[in-house]
C-alpha cells in the first residue's frame, strides 16, 4: 500500500536523523521498524540509504548501493554531488534502468550504459528534428516541416 | 497578429542555480511560490513546448518537499505525447507524484496501454517501469496480458523488465500468477544475465507464494538441475568484464540463485541433495577478501542451514559464521551474528562452540553488534556455563547503555528462573541486577521476583538480609523498593532475631526497620505504587513485631492521606485495628508459597485444594500485567521462529507439606515460554499447596505413547464410587508412569463437586492435570477422567494415598485410602 506524502515525508525525515546519528565507525546496518536499512557513506556528504526486508543479504545490499555509484560514476564521468543535483532526472534515468520495483534489473554495468546512451541520444535526435523543423516552419508559410 | 506571449519558462538548471543562491529558507520558499504561480499559469495556457521543462522544475520543487500536486494532470498529457522526452519526464513524474490513492491514476491505463505496443523499445520500456513500479491493482488486472507478451519476447531489454513488471504484477494481483506460468518456461535458458537474474527473481517470487508452483518448479520443470548449471557456469567461467566485481563473476546473480536454491530445497530431500555438491563448491572455493565474496558465502551459508543439507554441510556453514566473527569487518560480524542467532536453536552445540567469540562481542563499540551479541548470548545460557555467562552478562549489564538495560536485565531474570544452580546464587543473582539496574528493571518483574522469593523457603532470613542492606544504600530505585518491602513486610521477624544462616545475620531493632519503611513512605523518590507497598508491609509487621502501637500511629495518619490509594489501605487497616482486631492475626500471616500458573492453554488451572475456605486475604499486589510483549519473551521468539519449547525442569524442590494433611509433593513444572504473569495470590490460607497444572506438554506426549500393556487396576471401590486407574509410560522420560484415573459413580444420585487428591512418597513426583469434569453422573452413565503423572527416578514401589472429597445427595463426603496394587510394570 503506498504512503501518503506525509508519511513519506516522515520516513525521509527518520532515516536522516538515524543515518546521520551514527558514530563514524559503526557497522552499516540498524534496525527501524521492520525493515534492515543499510546505508553507506560517500563523498563527504552524500550518503545513499537502502530498505531490506527480513530475507534480503544486507552485504549484498552495499554491493548494490556500490554499483548504482559506479554506474553514476560512468555517466557523469567522475560524478560529484553537483551532478546529481543539477541532473537529477538523469539519476532516476539510470536507476531505472539499474532497478525496477526493488529487485534488481541488470547486472552487466556495460548494458545499463548503453541503454542510457540510446536514450538520449534518442532524445537528442527528437531535439534536432523539431529544430529542424521549426527552422523549415518559418520558411515556408506552408508550415510542413521536414518531421518524418 | 500574434498575441503577447509570455516570456519562455526558465530552464531547468537555472532554477536549481536560482534556489540555491537562497540564503534562508523563507528566501527560498519565496522564490519557489514565484516559480510555482508562473508554472501554473503556464499550464493554464496549455502550452505544449515548454509543460516537459514546467513539470521537471516542479519535480526537482517536490524533492525539496514542497506541494505538488496541480503537475498531477500534466504529467498524464506527457505521458500522452508523442515525443519520447516528454514521455520520460512524465512517467517519471507519474512514479514520483502519482499513486493508486489518486483516481487520476488510472487515466494512465490507456496511455501505458499503447506504449507496451509502442515501435521504440525505449518507450516501451518507460511503461514497463512506471506499471512496474506503482501500478495499481486495477492497472494490473488491465495490463497484465500486455506484460505476459513482453515477456515471451526475443528482445532481451524487454524481457528483463516484463519479468519483474510481472514480479509487481503478482505482488498487487496474486491471482494472476497462474497466467504467467507458460511463459516462464525457458527463461533460464537465455544467456543475458539481466533476463535470467530477473527471471530468478520472477520464479522466487512464484515459488513463495504458491506452494502448487513450488512443487510443479521442483518436479515438472526441475528447476534446480538447471539452476545448479548456471551457477557453476559462473563460478567456473573466466573473467567477463561486464559483470566482474572483484573476481567474482555476477555476485548479483549467484547471490539470487542460491536465494532460489534455498526454496526449492527446503524440506525436500531431493532437491537439497542435488544442490548439495554446488553449495560445498561456493563454500570452500569463494574469496573471503573482499565484502563481494563474503555477501556469496553468508547467502550460501542461510541456504545451507535452511535445507535438508548433510551433517558436514552444516558444520562447515557454521564455521564459515565462526570465521566471520573473527573478522575485522563489523559489517561481516554482524551478520554472522544475526545468522547465528536464526540457527541457535536447531544447530545449538555447533553454535556453542564459539561462545567465547560471542560473548567477547558484548564488548564491541557498534551498537547494533552489541544488541546482537547480547541477544545470542541469552540464547546460548544453559545449565552448564550458566554461572560463567552469568558473570559477563551482569557485567554487561553493568556498564551497556540505557537503552539495552531492560532487556538485558529481563533475560537475565528468565536465565536465572530457568538455570539457577542454586537458590543462592539466585538470589544472589536477582539482588545485583536489582541494585546495578534496578531503575530499568520492567514492572512485570516484581511481582515475578516476589513469587520466586517465596519460593526459596529457607532463603528468606538471607533474602530480607540482603534486601534491607540494600534499602539502606539507596532507596532511589524502584523496583528493588518495592521488593524489598514486600520482603520486610513478610520476613521482618527472621530479620529483628537475627536467623541468617547463609551469612553474617545483622542486628537491627524493631525500630530500626520500621525507621525505614517510614522512610519510603515520605521519601519524594518514592512513587504512589511504593508507598502503597511500604505501607501494607508496615502494617503486615504488626503481628511479627511488638511495637504494635507505633505501627497503629503510622497507620492512622495516613488514614487522611490525600492519595486515594493509600488513604484507603490506611483506613482499612484502622478498621482491622479498632473493629477486627481478632481477625489481624489470621489476614496478616506468612503468606503460603505462591505457584506460578503454567502459561496459556484452557486445560490448566491452579486447583486449589478442597477445603473450601474463602478467599480472605487478597494480597495488595499491583494488578499482574500481562508479561507477553516484553522484549525477553521477544527473545525466545527469536530463538525459534516457531513455537517455543518449554523448559522442564528437571530438579524442582519438593515442597514440604504445611501444616497437616497428607504428603503432597508436586513435580513444579515451570513452563516458562512466553505466558501470561502469574496471577496474583488469591491466596487461600489453605494448609496445603496447591495442585500446579501444566497442560502445555503434557497431552501431545499421551498421543503417542504405546500403551506399554500395563494392566489397569482398581484402586478405590466404596459406597458407590469407583477408582479405577490405567497406566502407560510417558515417551520421553522412561522414569515418568502417566496414569489415567477413571471415576464412576454407580449411585441413583450424582456426585458433584468431586475432587481427587493424591499424594506420594517423598522420593516419588507427582503431578495432576485437570479433571475432565467434577461430576460424576449416576448410574454409571459416565466417568470423570483426570491425569496424573509420576515421576519415579528411583525406580521404587510406587504407593498412594488418595483423598477424595465430593458431595452426594445434599452432604459432603470425604474419604482417604491407600493405594498399593500397583502393578509391578508401572514402576519397575
Amino acid at each position: 500500500t503506498p504512503l501518503t506524502d506525509r508519511e513519506k515525508k516522515k520516513v525521509i525525515r527518520d532515516m536522516m536523523m538515524l543515518v546521520l546519528a551514527r558514530p563514524p565507525r559503526s557497522c552499516n546496518f540498524l534496525q527501524w521498524r521492520d525493515l534492515k536499512i543499510v546505508y553507506k557513506r560517500w563523498y563527504a556528504s552524500l550518503y545513499f540509504c537502502a530498505g531490506l526486508e527480513d530475507k534480503d543479504n544486507e552485504l549484498l545490499a552495499l554491493e548494490v548501493l556500490h554499483r548504482y555509484v559506479e554506474l553514476l560514476d560512468k555517466y557523469f564521468g567522475n560524478v560529484c554531488e553537483l551532478d546529481i543535483i543539477f541532473n537529477f532526472e538523469k539519476a532516476y534515468f539510470i536507476l531505472d534502468e539499474f532497478l525496477m520495483g526493488g529487485e534488481i534489473l541488470e547486472t552487466s554495468k556495460l548494458a545499463v550504459g548503453v541503454s542510457m546512451e540510446e536514450a538520449d541520444t534518442l532524445q537528442e535526435e527528437e531535439k534536432e528534428q523539431e529544430e529542424v523543423g521549426k527552422t523549415d516552419k518559418e520558411r515556408f508559410a506552408c508550415g510542413r516541416g521536414l518531421r518524418e | 497578429m500574434a498575441l503577447p506571449r509570455m516570456p519562455a519558462p526558465i530552464r531547468l538548471r537555472e532554477l536549481i542555480r536560482t534556489i540555491r543562491t537562497a540564503r534562508t529558507q523563507a528566501e527560498e520558499r519565496e522564490m519557489i511560490q514565484k516559480e510555482c504561480a508562473a508554472i501554473r499559469s503556464s499550464f493554464r495556457e496549455e502550452d505544449n513546448t515548454y509543460r516537459c521543462r514546467n513539470v521537471a522544475k516542479l519535480l526537482y520543487m517536490h524533492m525539496l518537499g514542497y506541494p505538488a500536486h496541480f503537475g498531477q494532470l500534466e504529467c498524464l498529457k506527457l505521458i500522452a505525447s508523442q515525443k519520447f522526452t516528454d514521455k520520460r519526464i512524465g512517467y517519471l513524474g507519474a512514479m514520483l507524484l502519482l499513486d493508486e490513492r489518486q483516481d487520476v491514476h488510472l487515466l494512465m491505463t490507456n496511455c501505458i496501454k499503447n506504449d507496451l505496443n509502442h515501435s521504440t523499445q525505449y518507450v516501451q520500456g518507460l511503461a514497463l517501469c512506471t506499471l512496474g513500479c506503482m501500478g495499481s491493482s486495477e492497472m494490473c488486472r488491465d495490463l497484465a496480458g500486455e506484460v505476459e507478451k513482453l515477456l515471451k519476447t526475443s528482445n532481451s531489454y524487454l524481457r528483463k523488465k516484463a519479468a519483474l513488471c510481472a514480479v509487481h504484477v503478482i505482488r498487487k494481483v496474486p491471482e494472476l500468477m497462474e497466467m504467467f506460468l507458460p511463459a516462464t518456461k525457458n527463461l533460464l535458458s537465455e544467456k543475458n544475465h539481466g533476463v535470467l537474474h530477473t527471471s530468478v527473481v520472477l520464479l522466487t517470487e512464484m515459488c513463495e507464494r504458491s506452494p502448487d508452483m513450488l512443487a510443479h518448479f521442483r518436479k515438472n520443470e526441475k528447476l534446480v538441475p538447471q539452476l545448479v548449471r548456471i551457477l557453476k557456469n559462473l563460478i567456473m567461467s573466466g573473467y567477463s568484464p561486464e559483470h566482474d566485481v572483484s573476481g567474482i563473476s555476477d555476485p548479483f546473480l549467484q547471490v539470487r540463485i542460491l536465494r532460489l536454491l534455498r526454496i526449492l530445497g527446503k524440506g525436500d530431500d531431493d532437491s537439497s541433495e542435488a544442490m548439495n555438491d554446488i553449495l560445498a563448491q561456493v563454500a570452500t572455493n569463494t574469496e573471503t577478501s573482499k565484502n563481494v565474496g563474503n555477501a556469496i558465502l553468508y547467502e550460501t551459508v542461510l541456504t545451507i542451514m535452511d535445507i535438508k543439507s548433510e551433517s558436514g554441510l552444516r558444520v562447515l556453514a557454521i564455521n564459515i559464521l565462526g570465521r566471520f566473527l573473527l573478522n575485522n569487518d563489523k559489517n561481516i560480524r554482524y551478520v554472522a551474528l544475526t545468522s547465528l542467532l536464526k540457527t541457535v536453536q536447531t544447530d545449538h552445540n555447533a553454535v556453542q562452540r564459539h561462545r567465547s567469540t560471542i560473548v567477547d562481542c558484548l564488548k564491541d563499540l557498534d551498537v547494533s553488534i552489541k544488541r546482537r551479541a547480547m541477544e545470542l548470548s541469552f540464547a546460548l545460557v544453559n545449565g552448564n556455563n550458566i554461572r560463567g555467562m552469568m558473570k559477563e552478562l551482569l557485567y554487561f549489564l553493568d556498564s551497556c547503555d540505557p537503552e539495552f538495560k531492560a532487556d538485558c536485565a529481563s533475560g537475565v531474570f528468565l536465565a536465572a528462573e530457568k538455570y539457577a544452580p542454586s537458590k543462592r546464587w539466585h538470589i544472589d543473582t536477582i539482588m545485583r541486577v536489582l541494585t546495578t539496574a534496578g531503575s530499568y528493571v520492567r514492572d512485570d518483574s516484581v511481582p515475578n521476583l516476589i513469587q520466586l522469593i517465596t519460593n526459596s523457603v529457607e532463603m528468606h532470613a538471607y533474602t530480607v538480609q540482603r534486601l534491607y542492606k540494600a534499602l539502606l544504600d539507596d532507596i532511589s530505585q524502584q523496583p528493588l523498593v518495592q521488593v524489598a518491602s514486600w520482603c520486610i513486610g513478610e520476613y521482618g521477624d527472621l530479620l529483628v532475631s537475627g536467623q541468617c544462616e547463609e551469612e553474617e545475620p545483622i542486628q537491627v531493632t524493631e525500630d530500626e526497620v520500621l525507621d525505614v519503611l517510614e522512610g519510603l513512605l515520605v521519601s519524594n523518590l518514592s512513587t504512589p505504587v511504593t508507598r502503597g507497598y511500604a505501607l501494607t508491609a508496615i502494617m503486615k509487621l504488626s503481628t511479627r513485631f511488638t511495637s504494635v502501637n507505633r505501627i497503629k500511629k503510622v497507620v492512622s495518619i495516613y488514614g487522611s492521606s490525600i492519595d486515594v490509594e493509600l488513604q484507603q489501605r490506611a483506613v482499612e487497616y484502622n478498621a482491622l485495628f479498632k473493629k477486627y482486631d481478632h481477625m489481624r492475626p489470621a489476614l496478616l500471616e506468612r503468606m503460603p508459597i505462591m505457584e506460578k500458573t503454567a502459561s496459556n492453554g484452557p486445560t490448566e488451572i491452579v486447583q486449589t485444594n478442597g477445603e473450601a475456605e474463602p478467599s480472605v486475604v487478597e494480597a495488595k499486589h499491583p494488578p499482574p500485567v500481562t508479561q507477553p510483549t516484553n522484549q525477553a519473551n521477544d527473545l525466545l521468539d527469536l530463538l525459534g521462529g516457531n513455537d517455543v519449547v518449554p523448559v522442564i525442569q528437571t530438579t524442582v524442590p519438593t515442597k514440604p507439606a504445611s501444616a497437616g494433611g497428607e504428603l503432597l509433593d508436586l513435580l513444579g513444572d515451570l513452563s516458562l515460554s512466553g505466558g501470561p504473569a502469574p496471577a496474583p495470590a488469591t491466596s487461600v490460607p489453605s494448609s496445603q499447596p496447591a495442585f500446579l497444572l501444566d497442560g502445555l506438554t503434557s497431552p501431545p506426549l499421551f498421543n503417542d505413547i504405546a500403551a506399554a500393556g500395563i494392566p489397569p487396576m482398581t484402586a478405590y471401590n466404596k459406597n458407590g464410587l469407583k477408582i479405577d486407574f490405567t497406566f502407560e509410560r510417558a515417551n520421553p522420560n522412561p522414569n515418568i508412569a502417566v496414569i489415567t484415573i477413571h471415576a464412576s459413580n454407580s449411585t441413583e444420585a450424582d456426585m458433584t463437586d468431586f475432587v481427587f487428591q493424591a499424594a506420594v512418597p517423598k522420593t516419588f513426583q507427582l503431578q495432576l492435570l485437570s479433571p475432565s469434569s467434577n461430576v460424576v453422573p449416576t448410574l454409571n452413565q459416565g466417568t470423570v477422567t483426570q491425569v496424573i503423572r509420576v515421576l519415579n527416578p528411583q525406580k521404587q514401589q510406587l504407593r498412594m494415598r488418595i483423598k477424595l472429597t465430593y458431595t452426594h445427595k445434599g452432604s459432603a463426603v470425604q474419604d482417604l485410602a491407600e493405594v498399593n496394587n500397583f502393578p509391578p510394570q508401572s514402576w519397575q
